[in-house]
C-alpha cells in the first residue's frame, strides 16, 4: 500500500505570474495534456451521466454465470451472472468521488497548516511538524482496518475523510517549504509594512502564488487517493456493498475470475478503467507542470 | 591604425524563440568593423540587443537564440578572414578563447564554484594549448603573471575558491583568465555593473593600461554612457536591436545627432558642478515582440513626424572619414536638426511620463 | 534641519552573526529626518546603508541604540502608536519586479491598504482613491492601469505603482532603498522628478538610499547627505557642501571615481587610493577603518584611534577624519582609546 504516500510535484515556485490567458492554449497545444484532459472528462462524465441513461437494474442471473463477451453482454457476465459492462459504467462514481473529496481534504489541511507553520514559525511550526511526524508514522492500512472495525466505513464520505486525514503530512511539508521561500519575497514584506493583517497576507498574498503548484499536487493527490481506495476494497477493508471498480476487482479475485478464460473481462474491465483514468490525470499534470514551471518546457 | 578590420560584422541578425513558437528578433541587422587596438563601446538600455550582439559574436547564445542572418568575418593571422558563423566544434572553441575572449557581468557564475581559481586557469590553458605540453610550473607561472597584470596577488588568488574572493577581485581574476591566451579581441559585457564605484574605477583604469601594453581590441558593452566614453575610441548607441548612431567618442558625446543618444546623455544627472537639469525620455524602451512601425524610437521622440512612422531609417553619414577611421553616422531622418543643446519638444514639457509608453511597453 | 525630527536613529548598531564571525553591518549611527526633509544615505555595497534604512523602517531591530518616531522608541511602543508609525513611515523597495505581487492587479495592490485601514469604505471609494493615487504618480488615465497585472507594465510604471502604494496611507516619511537603480537610464530622472514633486506637494520626508552620487546630488538637493563606509557615517552635511566640497578622503575618492561624459581639460582625476579592495566586515582595520586605503594616512594616528564625526573648520559638514579635522599629530587624539567612537 505504498500508494498512500502522496508523491509531491517539483516546486513550481519560479513560475512568474500564471499566464492565465495562455494556460488553456498551452494545454490544448500539448497533445498529451489534451489527451489527458479528454480521458479524465470522458470517464468522469461516463460515471456521473450514465445513471441518467442506463437502467441501473442489473439482476442476478444464475443461468448466465461467467459468460464470455456476447451481443447481449458486451463484456460478459460475472460470478452471479450480472452484466460486466453495466458494472464498469456505473462503478466509477464512488471511486472518483472519494478520490476527489479525499484530495480536497488533504490539500485543504496541508495548505492551511503548511502556510501557518511557515509564516509564524516558532512554537506553532515545531508543534505542527511533530504532528506530521506522528501522522506519518501511523500505519495507514492498520488504522483504516481498526477504524473500519469500530465505526464501519459505511459511506464514501467517511472513507474520503479518513483517507484525507491520513495523507496530508507530506504535502504539508512541501507547502511549508514553498511558503518559507515565498514569505521572504519583497511583496510580502511590502504587505507587512502596510500592516495588512497576517491572515490576509497568508491567504490572499502568498497562497494564490502557489496556485499552479497546488493544482498539480491536487491532481497527484486524487490519483493517490484513488489507488488507496481501490487497495482498501481489494483487501476487503472497505465495505463491499454495491458495485464499484474496487469491489469488482475484489470479487474477481475472490471468485477466481483470474482462472476462468470467460472471467477475464470481469477483472480486466475495472483495472483498465482505473488505469485509463489515472493515465489521464498523470498526463494532465505533466502538461500543467510545463505551464506553471517554464523551466521544464523546451524553449 | 591599419586599414583592415580585425572583425567585420555585416547585417547580423539574432532571434530568440519564445513560447508559442514565435521568433523575436533581438538584433536586427547590425554592421560594424573593429580595428586592431581599438575599443568599441556598445551602449544601450535593457532590450537594446547589446548583450545579445556580444553573445552572438562569440556564438555563445543560449539554446533559444539563433543567428538568423548576416556575416561575421574574423581576420586574425589569416588575412583572407574566417567566417565565424561557419566555424564548428573544436575549431570554434579554440578560436573563442585564444583569439576572442569574453568577460561576463556576473563573475561568480563564470567561475566554477567548486574548483580553485588556479585549477580553472590551468584547465583553460591545457584545453587551448594542448601542443605546448605545459608543465605544472609553467602553467602556474603564466597564471601568476596574468594575475599580477590585473594587480592581484597570485599566491593568494590561485589557491582560493571563487567565493572566497570579493566581487572586484573575482572580476579582475576573470579578466586575467580572459587575457591568459593573449587574445586579439576582448568582449566585455557590463564588466563593472555589479561593482562599486571605486572598484569600477580601478578596473577601467587597469583595462586602459593593459590595452596600451598588449595592444588588443575591446568591445565594451555597457548601459553607462559616461563609462563608455572613458574607455572607448568609438561608440555605437543601440536601440531596439539596431545601431542607431555610431562615431568617435567626441562625435557621440559632444555632437550627437540621434535624438535617442541626445536623450540618454541628457537623462543622466551630472555629479559635478555646472549642472544642467536632467531630462528623461518619455515612455519606456520598446517590447521587441511588438515594435512600433517605422523608426522604433518615434513614439518617444520629440522630433518625430509622420514620416518617421512610415520609414525605418538606415544609418546616414553625418561626417565621412577615410577608411580605418570611424565615420559619424546616425539613423534619423531629422539628424540635421538634432543637437545636444537644443532640447526636443517632448523633453521640454514639464512632466515626463511613463504613460505615453502604453503602446510601446505592452 | 527644519522643525522637530520625525524619525531619529540614536547610536544604532546592527551586528549579524555569521559563520565567519560577527558582522558589524552598522556601527553607532546617529541620524534624523524631519517632515519634508530629504536625507540621502550614500555608500558602496556593504557600507550598511540598506541595513540602516531597514532599521529605520522597523524591518530590523537594532542590536544597540534606538529608533525613535516622534520621540518614542519604535521597538517599545504600544500597539496603537506602533500602528500610527507603520502608517506614517513607508518603504519603497529597490526592485519593482519583486515588490509587487505578480498575481494581483494594480487596483488590488492599491485598494488593500485603503480598505484595511478604513480609508475607503467600499469598492467604489477604493477605486476612486486608487485612481487619485495613480494620478499622483503620473500614471494617467488611471483606468488604463488599475486592471493591469505587474507583468503588463514596464519597469518605470511598476516603480510608480510601488510609490502609489506607499502613498496610500498618507505617510509622512518614505524610505526608498535604491528605488531607481533598477530602472533604465532614460526613465530614471522621470521617476526622481516625480518623487521630488511629491516631497514638495505633500510635505513628505524622504530617506533615500543610493550608491549613485549624481542621483544623491540631484534628488537630495536642498537636503542632507550621509556618506557611509563600513557601517559608519564618515561625512554628514548639506548636499551641496558634501558633493561640491567633499572633505573626507573617502568621499573625495568616490567623487573622483564617477565616470564623466566630458572629463574636461584636466582629464580624469585619480582617486589616489592606496588599496583597491574593501576590507571584510569580519576583520575591520584598527583605528579609522579607511586607513589602509586612505591617501592621507598618518601612521600612528589613523591606525590607532577611531575618529568621531565632528565639524570641520571652514566647512558646513561634519567629517570623521583625524587629518581633515586637524587632529593628526595632536597628542590628545592619539591618546584616545580606540573603541571610544564605535
Amino acid at each position: 500500500m505504498t500508494a498512500i504516500a502522496p508523491g509531491v510535484a517539483e516546486p513550481a515556485l519560479a513560475a512568474p505570474a500564471p499566464r492565465t490567458d495562455g494556460v488553456w492554449r498551452t494545454m490544448v497545444r500539448s497533445k498529451s495534456g489534451l489527451a489527458g484532459l479528454v480521458l479524465v472528462v470522458l470517464i468522469t462524465g461516463m460515471s456521473y451521466l450514465a445513471p441518467l441513461f442506463v437502467d441501473d437494474h442489473n439482476p442476478v442471473d444464475a443461468q448466465n454465470r461467467w459468460q464470455g463477451p456476447s451481443g447481449e453482454h458486451w463484456l460478459g457476465t460475472d460470478h452471479s451472472g450480472k452484466d460486466v459492462l453495466k458494472q464498469v459504467v456505473l462503478g466509477g462514481q464512488t471511486i472518483i468521488y472519494v478520490g476527489f473529496l479525499a484530495a480536497v481534504i488533504t490539500l485543504g489541511v496541508a495548505v492551511v497548516l503548511g502556510s501557518l507553520a511557515a509564516y509564524y514559525r516558532g512554537r506553532l511550526d515545531s508543534a505542527l511538524l511533530q504532528l506530521t511526524d506522528i501522522v506519518m508514522t501511523v500505519p495507514a492500512v492498520v488504522l483504516l482496518a481498526v477504524v473500519g472495525a469500530f465505526f464501519g466505513l459505511t459511506t464514501p464520505t467517511t472513507l474520503a475523510l479518513l483517507l484525507g486525514l491520513i495523507t496530508w503530512p507530506v504535502l504539508m511539508r512541501s507547502i511549508r517549504a514553498q511558503v518559507l521561500s515565498l514569505k521572504e519575497r519583497e511583496f510580502v514584506e511590502a504587505a507587512r509594512l502596510q500592516d495588512l493583517g497576517n491572515m490576509r497576507i497568508i491567504f490572499v498574498e502568498i497562497v494564490p502564488n502557489m496556485a499552479g503548484y497546488i493544482l498539480i499536487n491536487f491532481i497527484i493527490a486524487v490519483t493517490n487517493a484513488m489507488y488507496a481506495l481501490v487497495g482498501l476494497y481489494v483487501l476487503g477493508l472497505a465495505p463491499l456493498a454495491g458495485a464499484n471498480w474496487g469491489i469488482m476487482i475484489h470479487q474477481a479475485w475472490t471468485y477466481g475470475a483470474i482462472y476462468l478464460p470467460e472471467g477475464r473481462a470481469f477483472i480486466l474491465a475495472p483495472v483498465c478503467a482505473i488505469a485509463l483514468f489515472q493515465l489521464g490525470l498523470v498526463m494532465l499534470t505533466r502538461s500543467l507542470e510545463e505551464i506553471f514551471n517554464p523551466r521544464l518546457s523546451k524553449g | 591604425m591599419t586599414e583592415t578590420a580585425l572583425l567585420s560584422v555585416r547585417d547580423l541578425r539574432v532571434a530568440y524563440r519564445t513560447g508559442g513558437g514565435r521568433m523575436v528578433e533581438a538584433v536586427r541587422g547590425v554592421d560594424f568593423d573593429l580595428y586592431p587596438e581599438q575599443t568599441l563601446a556598445l551602449v544601450g538600455e535593457s532590450g537594446s540587443g547589446k548583450s545579445t550582439l556580444g553573445l552572438g559574436l562569440l556564438r555563445l547564445l543560449p539554446r533559444t537564440g539563433h543567428i538568423t542572418g548576416g556575416e561575421v568575418v574574423y581576420r586574425g593571422s589569416d588575412p583572407e578572414g574566417t567566417d565565424v558563423l561557419r566555424m564548428e566544434g573544436s575549431r570554434l572553441r579554440r578560436w573563442r578563447w585564444s583569439e576572442v575572449a569574453m568577460v561576463f557581468q556576473g563573475a561568480m557564475n563564470a567561475f566554477n564554484p567548486v574548483l580553485k581559481v588556479g585549477d580553472q586557469f590551468a584547465d583553460t590553458m591545457r584545453a587551448h594549448l594542448p601542443r605546448q605540453r605545459l608543465g605544472k610550473a609553467q602553467v602556474r607561472e603564466r597564471s601568476a603573471e596574468s594575475l599580477r597584470a590585473v594587480r592581484l596577488e597570485p599566491g593568494q588568488v590561485l589557491d582560493s575558491y571563487p567565493h572566497e574572493l570579493s566581487g572586484g577581485m573575482r572580476q579582475r581574476a576573470l579578466i586575467a583568465l580572459a587575457l591568459i591566451l593573449e587574445p586579439r579581441v576582448l568582449v566585455l559585457d557590463e564588466p563593472t555593473t555589479a561593482l562599486d564605484l571605486l572598484t569600477q574605477r580601478a578596473i577601467v583604469d587597469m583595462l586602459q593600461e593593459l590595452r596600451a601594453e598588449r595592444g588588443f581590441s575591446m568591445i565594451f558593452i555597457s548601459h553607462d554612457l559616461a563609462l563608455a566614453s572613458e574607455l572607448a575610441d568609438r561608440v555605437a548607441t543601440m536601440y531596439a536591436g539596431r545601431i542607431i548612431e555610431s562615431g568617435t567618442t567626441p562625435d557621440l558625446f559632444r555632437a550627437p545627432r540621434h535624438p535617442y543618444t541626445v536623450g540618454l546623455i541628457r537623462a543622466v544627472p551630472p555629479v559635478r558642478a555646472g549642472a544642467v537639469e536632467p531630462v528623461s525620455i518619455p515612455g519606456a524602451p520598446p517590447n521587441l515582440a511588438q515594435l512600433p512601425p517605422g523608426c522604433s524610437f518615434a513614439p518617444r521622440c520629440g522630433h518625430a513626424t509622420d514620416a518617421c512612422e512610415a520609414t525605418d531609417p538606415a544609418l546616414r553619414t553625418v561626417e565621412a572619414r577615410p577608411a580605418g577611421q570611424p565615420s559619424h553616422e546616425a539613423a534619423c531622418l531629422h539628424w540635421e536638426s538634432v543637437r545636444l543643446d537644443t532640447a526636443p519638444a517632448a523633453a521640454q514639457d514639464g512632466t515626463p511620463n511613463d504613460a505615453p509608453a502604453k503602446e510601446v511597453a505592452q | 534641519m527644519t522643525g522637530e525630527p520625525l524619525l531619529s536613529l540614536k547610536h544604532v548598531s546592527q551586528t549579524f552573526a555569521s559563520k565567519r564571525g560577527d558582522l558589524p553591518a552598522v556601527r553607532d549611527v546617529t541620524l534624523s529626518v524631519a517632515r519634508g526633509d530629504v536625507l540621502c544615505l550614500v555608500g558602496e555595497s556593504g557600507c550598511g546603508k540598506t541595513t540602516t534604512a531597514r532599521m529605520a523602517a522597523g524591518l530590523a531591530k537594532p542590536t544597540a541604540g534606538t529608533v525613535e518616531f516622534e520621540g518614542a522608541d519604535i521597538n517599545r511602543m504600544d500597539r496603537e502608536r506602533h500602528r500610527a508609525y507603520r502608517k506614517a513611515v513607508q518603504f519603497i523597495h529597490q526592485d519593482p519586479y519583486a515588490s509587487l505581487n505578480p498575481i494581483r492587479t494594480v487596483f488590488a495592490t492599491l485598494s488593500a491598504p485603503l480598505r484595511r485601514h478604513g480609508l475607503a469604505k467600499n469598492r467604489d471609494e477604493a477605486w476612486e482613491q486608487a485612481s487619485d493615487l495613480l494620478r499622483r504618480v503620473e500614471l494617467t488615465p488611471p483606468a488604463n492601469y488599475l486592471a493591469k497585472y505587474p507583468h503588463q507594465l514596464s519597469g518605470g510604471q511598476r516603480q510608480r505603482v510601488a510609490v502609489a502604494r506607499a502613498l496610500a496611507l498618507n505617510p509622512r516619511l518614505i524610505i526608498a532603498d535604491e528605488a531607481t537603480s533598477m530602472l533604465d537610464v532614460s526613465i530614471r530622472v522621470g521617476v526622481l522628478r516625480m518623487l521630488t514633486r511629491l516631497r514638495e506637494e505633500l510635505d513628505v520626508g524622504f530617506v533615500f538610499i543610493t550608491h549613485d552620487l549624481a542621483i544623491a546630488r540631484y534628488f537630495g538637493a536642498g537636503g542632507r547627505i550621509a556618506v557611509m563606509y563600513l557601517g559608519e557615517v564618515v561625512e554628514y552635511g548639506a548636499t551641496a557642501d558634501v558633493i561640491d566640497d567633499p572633505r573626507h578622503p573617502y568621499t573625495r575618492a568616490l567623487l573622483s571615481a564617477v565616470p564623466d561624459v566630458d572629463p574636461g581639460p584636466e582629464g580624469r582625476r585619480d582617486p589616489g587610493l592606496r588599496g583597491v579592495d574593501i576590507p571584510s566586515l569580519t576583520a575591520l582595520p584598527s583605528g579609522c577603518t579607511f586607513h589602509p586605503r586612505c591617501p592621507l594616512f598618518v601612521p600612528g594616528t589613523c591606525d590607532t584611534a577611531a575618529p568621531a564625526l565632528r565639524a570641520v573648520p571652514g566647512a558646513g559638514q561634519e567629517v570623521a577624519c583625524h587629518v581633515v579635522a586637524g587632529k593628526a599629530g595632536d597628542p590628545d587624539a592619539v591618546g584616545q582609546p580606540a573603541g571610544s567612537g564605535a
